[in-house]
């Protein structure tokens, strides 16, 4: 392909004292891209993302965003150039309602550039946003403060915190995690959603059956390396993988 | 007939909505009074009080703008131990300005609210890349520091300090202006937490992470709170250089670090409303405290221990709770 | 000249280890700023004073029984205070200062201040370290320093409460899990903490008197040298020392003595530019799990 990729991770590695958390990942995510990471718990994948959002600082390897190096920049850069991202243990505002904890992402200098100077009122815009995210308007869940919120709900404000900030890649961290079947059910068409408005994302899942449906490509990592690289179907069949990753749940 | 009591809260319908349904007088009456009343009392008081009292009240204001300081600086997650650093350096500043310089009051107050709020910027400037404790350890011993420094050095009048600087024109001119500038501070900085730039600045103090992760940079927020806080410290320095026309050690002594913070937790911490009441009931306790000599640091110390652990929200919060419920009996059903 | 302010130096230095490692200890291990450090300091100082001239216990007693009482404070304030508010750093560090304030404060109330109040050096002798007099009080301090890094060493390493301590302060959670008592762990560092300070003040005390304001010295010397070295590390304590020992000794033989504060704080402004978390601070390297 002669189309220049979106990002390009370039061997990247990590190691936390003596542990490879890491071990010289690399991988290219194109435009319109949906990535399903998937390996077993402690296999990098948090690590691999914190990597590529700058919350961790590489041991060594490179990360090239839109062709230009984002290695080890402070977080608030990368996502000014438009890499957001959720985290894997969801840590709102507990006192502030709901719609009070998009203020902050929707203050952000990203969110104003993009609206050109003038935001109007972010409490509405953020009841909007919300609202996509199936905060449902009827009944007021938006108002309630975010320490009485079921975790579906919690997952769901993650989930909106990263589309107020209209990325260019939407990382998320195991959003499914935690959440029954239904709920579930009711994220996917928002994620398919977003990825018809034309937005990247990577996703890092243990639903594998949810994720195989709507990823165009799956990477499976195992002790910080990648071991398989394809397309859902075509990366399940392989063997390591099963011995890997599927061997162990059975 | 049973009877128990019946708590009901008031403010629901006023706090709840952004445009104010207020329905009635006394709705009105009841969202008013707790702004109106205190500012009265602010305004007036200096009219009936004499002129010992008079001075205690100069002290108030100051107390309670190093109080508001400090209050800024918590809830942007950054604990100063040293809020004697604000005021000293501003004291310091409008001192020297106005003894080597012969800049007029006028000036000196005002620039030495923004040099010497900058100046305690800059040097707190590498701490803030640290989380927790680093910051209230540097604060702590800064002004302690420069104490000695200036003894050393013999810098600025050394020990004995600068003094036969020039007051301003009337003692009612100086006391207004410091109550003007606490009533400013009180309104302003409530004002400025709730908006969407304060929640910015509290949420670096719950989870800095989240913040980050929302594409602000955390270290400039926290420059600004800090040069504010740094501001208003400075400023309070500068009024008292002028009001006792001296300045010299004294000024980075623990008392200005401890009773602000006192204060705030007696009061009560995050409303800044807290922190004035705070200051409104130790400067005269310590006052009246004055024939116990050292032993008024005792209590403070004490104080701080009991409202941290006993009662960590402090009066204010206990007294606004207690403002929008009210009891009454009711009939207990059969 | 020269050999002489290297041997004041170095006892410069020791000192200031003796008054800040247990400070670092404690934060060391259970995260604890304990800002009534310097005041647990002095209240030992008084109390083996009160012991040794108001009790009249023999020397030797009245010392261990005021390290054993610090030691206890120290234990008390977490269980009574600090185990209330734990976890919050607002609380701890108010709670604490709160603490100290309020007994360095009440003995200067109580009239504690004047020459008078002085102990007693342990061995009225002195040497000659080249062409340099030492006395015998300053070696003493330099030989129970190696002495008590040397347990605390031996301690952490190879008892099972200090393997403990190290297993808390490296990973509190997956400590946790392994049955460990934090609140117990916690209530120890305290106490062992604030009986280094008490050790700290019965071999330094005697080569002055032991005034009120001492006890912010010392907090202030503490914080220092643990903000230098970076808080939490015991390397980082010496090394520190070291540097503003030997930088405040040189300054005041060859600058002059009004120049030593400035030095300090110059040191101490200089290591948060360059390196915020201290020479041997983990502080911003650890990486927090996400
Ligand atoms: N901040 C950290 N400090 C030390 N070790 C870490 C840290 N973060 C992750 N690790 C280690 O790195 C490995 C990979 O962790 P992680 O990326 O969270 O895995 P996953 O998200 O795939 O479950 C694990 O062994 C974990 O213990
Ligand atoms: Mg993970």
């Amino acid at each position: 392909m002669s189309e220049t990729p979106l990002l390009e991770v370039k061997g990247l590695t990590k190691s936390f004292g003596g542990v490879q958390a890491v071990n010289g990942i690399s991988f290219t995510l194109n435009k319109g891209d949906l990535l399903g990471i998937i390996g077993p718990n402690g296999s990098g994948k948090t690590t691999t993302v914190n990597l590529i959002s700058g919350f961790v600082k590489a041991t060594s390897g490179r990360v090239i965003f839109k062709g230009r190096d984002i290695t080890n920049m402070p977080p608030y850069k990368i996502v000014r150039l438009g890499i957001a991202r959720t985290f894997q243990m969801v840590k709102p505002f507990y006192q502030l309602p709901a719609f009070k904890n998009m203020i902050i992402p929707l203050y952000s200098p990203r969110v104003k550039a993009l609206a050109g100077g003038k935001y109007g009122d972010r409490d509405a815009v953020a009841l909007d946003l919300l609202e996509e995210v199936g905060f449902e308007r009827d009944n007021q869940v938006a108002y309630k403060a975010a320490s009485v919120l079921p975790q579906g709900y919690l997952k769901r404000l993650e989930l909106a915190k990263a589309i107020s900030l209209q990325p260019d890649i939407m990382i998320l961290d195991e959003l499914f995690s935690g959440l029954s079947l239904a709920e579930v059910a009711s994220i996917v068409p928002i994620i398919e959603k977003l990825l018809l408005e034309g937005k990247t994302i990577i996703m890092i899942e243990h639903r594998l059956k949810e994720l195989f449906r709507i990823a165009s490509r799956v990477i499976v990592l195992n002790f910080g390396e990648k071991i398989a690289d394809g397309v859902a179907k075509e990366v399940m069949e392989s063997d390591e993988v099963k011995k890997a990753y599927l061997g162990s749940e059975e | 007939m049973k009877k128990r009591k019946e708590r009901i809260d008031r403010g629901i319908k006023v706090r709840s909505e952004d445009i104010f349904a207020l329905s009635s007088w006394r709705e009105m009456l009841y969202f008013a009074a707790p702004r109106v009343i205190p500012v009265a009392v602010f305004i007036l008081l200096p009219l009936v009080l004499g002129d010992y009292w008079q001075r205690v009240y100069l002290s108030v204001a100051v107390f309670a703008l190093l109080a508001i300081s400090w209050d800024i600086l918590s809830q942007s997650g950054m604990i100063s131990l040293g809020q004697a650093l604000f005021f000293g350096m501003g004291a310091y500043c409008s001192g020297v300005l106005n003894h080597y310089f012969g800049i007029s009051p006028f000036l000196t107050i005002p620039i030495a609210a923004v040099v010497g709020g900058a100046i305690c910027t800059v040097m707190l400037l590498p701490v803030l890349r640290l989380r927790g404790v680093y910051f209230s350890m540097v604060t702590l011993i800064i002004p302690l520091m420069l104490e000695r420094v200036i003894e050393a050095t013999k810098i600025f009048g050394g020990t004995e300090g600068l003094s036969g600087l020039d007051v301003l024109p009337s003692k009612w001119l100086e006391m207004y202006i410091l109550v003007a500038a606490m009533i400013a501070a009180l309104f302003g900085f409530r004002r400025m937490m709730t908006s969407d730039y304060g929640l910015v600045l509290t949420g670096i103090k719950d989870n800095d992470r989240s913040v980050m992760n929302a594409g602000i940079n955390i270290y400039w927020f926290k420059i600004q709170a800090l040069f504010i806080a740094s501001a208003v410290g400075a400023f309070a320095g500068a009024m008292m250089t002028h009001v006792y026309r001296f300045v010299g050690m004294p000024v980075f002594a623990l008392d200005y670090s401890i009773l602000p913070i006192a204060a705030v937790m007696v009061g009560g911490p995050g409303s800044f409303a807290g922190a004035v009441l705070g200051a409104f009931i130790l400067v005269p306790l310590s006052e009246a405290l004055r024939a116990l000599g050292g032993l008024r640091i005792v209590f403070y110390g004490v104080f701080l221990v009991v409202f941290v652990v006993g009662m960590p929200e402090g009066i204010f919060h206990f007294i606004a709770r207690k403002y929008s419920q009210f009891e009454r009996w009711a009939e207990v059903d059969k | 000249m020269l050999l002489g302010t290297i041997v004041y130096a170095i006892i410069n230095s020791v000192i200031l280890i003796m008054m800040s490692i247990g400070f670092n200890l404690t934060f060391g291990i259970s995260g604890i700023s304990n800002f009534a450090y310097g005041a647990l300091y002095i209240f030992s100082a008084f109390s083996t004073y009160m012991l040794l001239q108001m009790v009249g216990l023999p020397y030797p007693v009245a010392a261990l029984v005021s390290i054993v009482l610090t030691a206890a404070i120290g234990a008390l304030m977490y269980r009574f205070i600090l185990m209330r508010v734990r976890g919050q750093v607002l609380s701890e560090v108010i709670a604490t200062f709160g603490i100290g304030l309020a007994i360095l404060e009440f003995f200067r109330y109580l009239g504690f201040v004047g020459v008078e109040y002085a102990l007693p050096v342990f061995i009225d002798d002195s040497f000659m370290i080249g062409e340099v007099y030492v006395d015998a009080q300053r070696l003493i301090i330099v030989a129970s320093s190696v002495v008590l890094v040397g347990l605390l060493w031996l301690f952490v390493h190879y008892t099972s409460v200090g393997l403990a301590f190290r297993g808390i302060a490296q990973d509190e959670r997956t400590a946790l899990t392994f049955g460990m008592d934090s609140d117990w762990i916690a209530t120890l560092s305290v106490s062992l903490g604030a009986a280094l300070a008490a050790i700290a003040a019965t071999v330094i005390i005697p080569l002055g008197t032991i005034s009120v304001s001492q006890g912010y010295d010392v907090l202030i010397n503490a914080l220092a040298v643990s903000i230098i070295g970076g808080l939490g590390s015991t390397g980082g304590v010496i090394v520190a020392s070291l540097v503003v020992g030997f930088a405040q000794r040189f300054t005041d033989t060859y600058i002059g003595s009004h120049w030593t504060m400035i030095v300090s704080l110059a040191a101490i402004l200089l290591v948060l530019v360059i390196k915020p978390s201290g020479l041997y601070g983990k502080q911003k390297e650890l990486e927090e799990r996400i």
